[in-house]
């Protein structure tokens, strides 16, 4: 990679031995995707928490404080794994509690700002247009690329925290033009009315052009996505292919017309996503008997908008006895909630309105041993696709029929 | 076929010797396995119940998510952590995830190479050099 004099500055070690080592992690890196530069970058934003990192990650933030780590641009944290106020309650586990206490503290001492949500650009910082920027979690960098036309790779925690201590990260892929360019045309003849649809859109479009290089076009027929919608539509993307960027006709900022969002690349793939293709998403899984025990709202967490909408959806009525309803969302929007007593709402519903986190990181296995939960109904097709590693059985349904879930015990 | 050797596109770390532990399935730790333990524990994976200990994982793709960054570290950590990973295809998260952790990685293999091993069968792998080879 050729380095500029700042660059070099920091090799050399004029910024510390942290930021040296840290740019010596992004030039292998850089080195390994044929990266000719750095990038300089204004946001980070980095996951991070002592369910995915333990020990040794602990121990690898601790290394970069003794070097004398400090982030040179503003870096906020993704979802943690503990919810303090419910951690009794969910059972989480007191070795988990203290080790995220610790993770919280030494991210706190690099200087990153502990917002603790997945859903940052819609409450925390907003990149515009051909912004570069270094963030993880695989939905804000599709969301980022794709909605706000800002320029992100997937930066995994260390690759985050790095950038955020160089202030710089290696330009490769949708740093670059030719990367952010529509390679897949998919026509989408379904009707998508609920954020669930635009997850099984994600699902079935993320299986066919998986492959993080690969940017698929959407072409959508019958529908007009909200912020949410195409919060869900890239969580799902990414999940299941593997994809950090598409492109919607007509409504993202890069796609005014397919010529426009193609250049002239190679398409790999072009076809249509009918109603059967959705209905076959939301097929999977479903069990004979239809008894439920946990339903969740999750990854992402929920927005205000979503939040008011289970509470209307519920309409004054209380869970059923037998099921769980846990509910995810970040301070800035449970404060909101509390504000138009939506939060109110949904408590005397019989919801755990769940702050800071996102149920998949909470250790759900262990809560499985706990509750003896297998079976879990959500709107979410990211939370279908990840919470099989952990034993369950995962049904993917519309946001209305998931309140009606939990408030019956069974799938309608 | 023993010595058959198999080219790779990308590569990064030093030299390794290790079982192959070979999918077809594209790749995820926080998807795929119990990182505690190190074992396959997604249901209905083709390795559901292996241990991924000192092993070198051949598969042609990944799925999902950043969370890979950290749990190489963490899994490496615990001595339960792969010896060495080989894709088809790969996103930076594995790439940065491996650097951080020490785990010699390649991509852009020989699709060759998910027919003519075997699960468990020895094999090579240089990074630098770009190849594996069957030992």
């Amino acid at each position: 990679m050729l380095l500029n004099d700042a660059e070099r500055a920091i090799r050399d070690g004029s910024r510390g031995e942290a930021a040296r080592l840290s740019l010596e992690q992004q030039i292998v890196v850089g080195d390994f995707f044929g990266a000719e530069r750095f990038v300089e970058v204004s946001n980070v934003h980095m996951m991070g928490d002592y369910e995915v990192m333990g020990d040794a990650g602990c121990d690898y933030l601790k290394s970069l404080l003794a070097h004398g780590a400090r982030v040179c641009v503003p870096t906020t944290r993704n979802a943690q794994c503990i919810e303090y106020n419910h951690a009794e309650r969910l059972r989480q586990s007191p070795a988990l509690i203290e080790g995220e206490k610790r993770v919280r503290q030494l991210l706190a001492q690099l200087g990153i700002l502990l917002v603790d949500t997945c859903i940052g650009y819609h409450s925390i910082y907003t990149p515009r247009l051909h912004e570069h920027i270094a963030w993880g979690d695989t939905g804000t960098v599709a969301y980022a690329n794709s909605v706000l036309g800002a320029c992100t790779n997937y930066e995994s925690g260390p690759a985050a925290i790095a950038a955020a201590i160089t202030g710089r990260t290696p330009a490769y892929g949708f740093h670059l033009d030719e990367c952010r360019r529509a390679n897949a045309r998919c026509i989408i003849e379904a009707e998508l009315r609920d954020i669930a649809d635009w997850g099984a859109v994600g699902a079935v479009v993320g299986e066919r052009v998986r492959g993080y290089w690969n940017v698929p076009l959407l072409e959508i027929r019958h529908g007009n996505p909200s912020p949410n919608d195409l919060k869900h539509l890239g969580a799902s993307l990414a999940s299941y292919g593997s994809l950090a960027m598409y492109h919607i006709m007509g409504i993202t900022p890069e796609a005014p017309s397919f010529e426009a969002a193609n250049g002239g690349r190679e398409l790999i793939a072009e076809f249509t996503v009918t109603q059967a293709d959705i209905d076959a998403v939301f097929a999977r899984g479903t069990p004979d008997d239809g008894k439920v025990n946990l339903v969740v709202f999750t990854a992402p967490q929920l927005s205000l908008v979503e939040l008011d909408r289970i509470a209307r959806v519920a309409a004054g009525r209380k869970i059923h006895p037998g099921t769980t309803l846990l509910i995810t969302t970040n301070a800035m929007n449970k404060v909101a909630a509390e504000q138009t007593g939506t939060f109110a709402a949904l408590e005397a519903m019989g919801a755990t309105v769940i702050e800071g986190t996102c149920w998949y990181l909470m250790d759900p296995l262990e809560m499985q041993r706990q509750f003896g939960w297998k079976r879990v109904v959500t709107n979410s097709a990211k939370l279908v696709n990840i919470i099989k590693a952990h034993g369950y059985e995962p049904v993917l349904r519309p946001t209305d029929d998931c309140v009606e879930t939990a408030i019956t015990g069974r799938l309608p | 076929m023993r010595g058959q050797q198999f080219t790779c596109q990308q590569g990064l770390g030093e030299i390794v010797e290790a079982p192959a532990l070979i999918s077809m399935y594209t790749f995820s730790p926080r998807y795929d396995l119990d990182r505690v333990t190190g074992t396959f524990t997604r249901v209905g994976h083709p390795l559901f119940g292996e241990k991924i200990a000192g092993k070198i994982l051949v598969c042609p793709g990944v799925q999902g998510g950043i969370a890979g960054g950290w749990a190489f570290l963490m899994m490496q950590g615990r001595g339960i952590g792969f010896a060495g990973l080989i894709f088809g295809k790969v996103n930076p998260v594995m790439v940065q995830g491996a650097a951080a952790a020490g785990i010699p990685i390649a991509a852009g293999v020989d699709d060759a190479i998910f027919t003519a091993l075997e699960n468990h069968q020895l094999i090579r792998l240089d990074p630098k050099a770009r190849q594996v080879t069957q030992i």
